[in-house]
């Protein structure tokens, strides 16, 4: 064992330079795991977007089902001039709202969109979506960690599918 | 090239309202032109809302959103005069960005 002749033992001198090269370590690591967590957040939801069913386009997004809320309010109209743009929006008194999406049934893919909603954000939200028919739209609402859910029948008089 | 982002930032009290319309085609894939030739799928995947470096909305669509996409939302926070960055990626892989400021 060395010694170094100023009263700081070699051994005690390792540990730290040890803990030390640990520590640098542990912070090297860090940047690399906050943007793979971050690109795991911002990835688009691919599998969601194919999923044929609402049921399944919801699972594959949230991983649950959604239960009815009547604090989610959706303001979409009872009958779609024109199925190529039809404006839907939702509004919502929960807390912690965390994602909105919106779902119509009988759209050949049955997810249309899905909104992250940050802290800070108000859980409101207005888009103009495409329905190819007459079809259930569903809003999905993430709330502290839970999901709720409202549907409305809108009528489609000419489809928004170019048909 | 101009942007294809038009957006408009509004600061009221402790909220921010903004509107955005981008010019884009949004095909689905589903439909067919008129020689009976499916259009391929063409539409913008992810659309960011950026205030302070920091994401205040952002969307992951899919070909069911309206040609030209129009989507309004607000947030808490925001002063007149600040920036406001908005970005889309589209499944082509084109992008277009814009910072727009806060009226």
């Amino acid at each position: 064992m060395t010694s170094t002749g100023n009263g700081f033992s070699a051994t005690r001198r390792l540990i730290l330079q040890g803990a030390g090269a640990i520590a640098l370590i542990g912070l090297g690591n860090l940047p690399f795991l906050a943007s793979a967590l971050a690109a795991a957040n911002d990835k688009y939801p691919e599998e969601a977007f194919k999923a044929k069913s609402e049921t399944d386009a919801i699972k594959a997004l949230y991983g649950k089902m959604p239960e009815a809320s009547d604090k989610v309010k959706m303001d979409a109209p009872e009958i779609a001039e024109n199925g190529a743009v039809v404006p839907v929006s939702v509004t919502t008194t929960l807390a912690d709202v965390t994602s909105i999406s919106f779902l119509v049934s009988e759209n050949p893919v049955a997810l249309v969109a899905s909104y992250k909603i940050p802290a800070g954000t108000v859980p409101s939200v207005a888009n103009r979506i495409k329905m190819a028919k007459t079809s259930n739209v569903i809003v999905v609402v993430e709330a502290g960690g839970k999901l709720y859910s409202a549907t409305k029948e809108v009528k489609v008089t000419v489809g928004g599918c170019g048909g | 090239m101009a942007s294809t982002i038009r957006v408009r930032a509004t600061a009221s009290g402790e909220t921010t309202e903004v509107q955005a319309l981008i010019q884009h085609p949004m095909d689905s894939g589903f439909v067919k032109d008129a020689k009976g030739e499916i259009i391929p799928p063409h539409f913008i995947q992810q659309l960011t809302f950026e205030y302070d470096g920091k994401p205040v909305f952002s969307a992951d669509w899919g070909g069911g959103v309206s040609k030209d996409p129009y989507v309004k939302f607000a947030f808490k926070g925001g002063k007149k005069g600040d920036d406001l960055k908005v970005s889309w990626v589209d499944n082509k892989g084109a992008t277009d960005t814009t910072t727009a400021k806060i009226q």
